[in-house]
């Protein structure tokens, strides 16, 4: 070990989500003796994120379902959790944080978890609407439920057809409500898939009467006290009750351009998670990291991250030896749906879509350059997505004649190159 | 009412009791190490993955596609191999043990 760990050290963890949490439990499974402290503006206990757009919002359900850890956990591993504490200010000369009411507190250690915002974009008008949510907290998703309640035709727009617009749609689809997406792009989710599973979610969405419109820039908004009218570029407009902007994140960077931290579309680290100061380290959303496998740097926004990150930041505050190496992986899931996602498809050459047999909905799509696998997209195929992910790990090159006949079982063995 | 125990990776023995809801949920609300559950209990993620023991195998209900799907490649498995975000609470459960696969 590099440094010691006295009894007297402080670790301070900003951001209590799946980084944050991850990292705090992480670190006593390292064997950080000193304290923890966990911040989070939030009030609620840390809670899963993805079920906000999916379950949480069309189950119901009480937030305590969907919690991260209990809160007996946070107890028993001696991690103090200061909820609905936001931190105002970092010195990292002085070594110490100062909390929104005034309070501070000095660290050790320090581990940024501050992930991202959504982005409300500039709109004219859009500032007025009291119609409008956007979803990224629990008490997002619980508003839009009551703004739900509240009105008898339940007229949905959503801006914005990525993951986050199209689970909302199919869960307040599932509400009852009447919903319509509006995408700047031409397809769905354009800037993260092929087109065939564009295809694929326009159809489904449109098959369980969600309304999906591509090429459409909003311009303004109008708002009355009863709804909101949407105009578009192209001169068309939409009436709704409820507004849910789902148009990206803005990367909460704030407190590390004070503390003088390198940023670059992200808080940057180092392969150990640690930023351009040496004992403040950064995880999840907002860090800007180098990933082995795809030789370059990118930032994720994604539960993989946020949890492999954690683990590699907590293993290196305890002085021990950490690599980021890991293959990330993603899910989304609507109606009754399952897209699972391995590796990261940006700037693939070639897209082979196998289609399994049978009259399930089972499909896959396989993204190479040249004979290199980048990524897979899994629809109602978990197979798909483990084999992916392995092949991903090894570098095993895939004979694409067999992956694309449906008749050649999807096992190691029959697909790989001899 | 369903008494389950618990057998972590490094041996730790915890019992827990509950009537409804998933193996998974159970063990998260009582801190057992090694169920991580990333993906919050939706089959995505396999970080809560236990391994069931021999005799109550059977009185468990089936596992489905995704779920067969995602442990035939994941680490740790064996035939008795389950994801415990899939495996709602049953009165049969009770005695059960499990083994944490990671
Ligand atoms: C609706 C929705 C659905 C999603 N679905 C999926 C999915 O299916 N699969 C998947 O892999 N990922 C999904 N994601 C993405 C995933 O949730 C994120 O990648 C993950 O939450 C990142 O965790 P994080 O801890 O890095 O950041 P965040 O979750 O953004 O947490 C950052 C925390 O820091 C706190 N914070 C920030 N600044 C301060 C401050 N100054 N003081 C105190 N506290 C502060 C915030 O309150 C927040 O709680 C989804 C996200 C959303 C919003
Ligand atoms: S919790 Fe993710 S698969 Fe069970």
């Amino acid at each position: 070990m590099s440094e010691s760990i006295s009894s007297e050290s402080i670790c301070l963890i900003i951001g209590a989500s799946h980084a944050g949490v991850n990292a705090a439990f992480a670190l006593r499974k390292e064997g950080w003796t000193g304290s923890i402290q966990l911040y989070d503006a939030d009030p609620l206990l840390p809670y899963h994120r993805p079920p906000l757009s999916k379950a949480y919002l069309s189950g119901g359900d009480e937030i305590e379902k969907h919690l991260l850890k209990s809160a007996q956990s946070y107890e028993k591993e001696q991690i103090d959790l200061h909820l609905g504490a936001k931190v105002s200010a970092i010195d990292p000369k002085e070594k110490k944080i100062t909390l929104a009411n005034g309070r501070s507190q000095v660290y050790d250690k320090l581990v940024m978890a501050t992930g991202a915002r959504a982005f409300i974009p500039p709109i004219p008008g859009i500032e007025k609407t009291t119609h409008l949510f956007t979803m990224r907290t629990a008490e997002d998703s619980i508003q839009i439920r009551k703004a739900l309640d509240q009105h008898e035709q339940k007229r949905v727009l959503i801006i914005g057809g990525g993951y986050i617009g199209l689970e909302t749609a199919a869960s307040l689809r599932k509400l009852g409500a009447e919903v319509t997406v509006l995408e700047r792009e031409e397809r769905l989710l354009a800037r993260v898939t092929a087109p065939e599973l564009s295809q694929f979610f326009q159809a489904l969405h449109q098959s369980n009467e969600v309304q999906i419109l591509t090429g459409k820039n909003v311009v303004a908004a109008k708002t009355t006290p009863s709804h909101t009218e949407i105009i578009c570029a192209d001169g068309s407009r939409y009436i709704a009750d409820i507004i849910v902007v789902g148009v990206g994140i803005r990367v909460n960077t704030e407190l590390a351009a004070e503390a003088d931290l390198v940023i670059e579309n992200g808080i940057r680290v180092d392969s150990a998670a640690r930023t351009s100061d040496q004992d403040i380290y950064a995880i999840g959303d907002c860090t800007l990291h180098y990933n082995p496998h795809y030789k370059r740097f990118i930032r994720l926004e994604c539960v993989q991250n946020a949890v492999d990150q954690a683990k590699i930041a907590a293993a290196a505050i305890c002085g021990k030896e950490a690599t980021y190496d890991s293959i990330p992986w993603f899910w989304s899931d609507q109606y009754d749906v399952k897209l699972q996602i391995t590796g990261l498809s940006t700037g693939y050459q070639e897209a082979l879509v196998r289609k399994e047999e049978g009259e399930a909905v089972r499909f896959s799509i396989w993204y190479f350059r040249e004979d290199e696998l980048l990524a897979v997209d899994a629809i109602n195929h978990a197979r798909a997505y483990m084999l992916g992910m392995k092949f991903l790990k090894t570098g095993q090159k895939i004979d694409k004649t067999k992956l694309l006949d449906p008749k050649v079982e999807l096992k190691p063995a029959n697909i790989l190159q001899q | 009412m369903a008494k389950i125990t618990f057998i972590t990776k490094d041996q730790e023995t915890i019992v827990a009791e509950a009537d409804s809801g998933s193996v998974m949920e159970l063990a998260v609300a009582h801190n057992v190490k090694g169920i991580d559950a990333d993906c919050g209990g939706v089959c995505s993620c396999a970080t809560c993955h236990v391994h069931v023991a021999a005799d109550y195998m059977d009185k468990l209900e089936a596992a489905g596609e995704i779920e067969k799907d995602m442990l035939e490649f994941a680490d740790n498995a064996s035939d008795f191999s389950r994801l415990s975000c899939q495996m709602k609470i049953t009165e049969a459960m009770d005695g059960m043990v499990l083994n944490v696969a990671n």
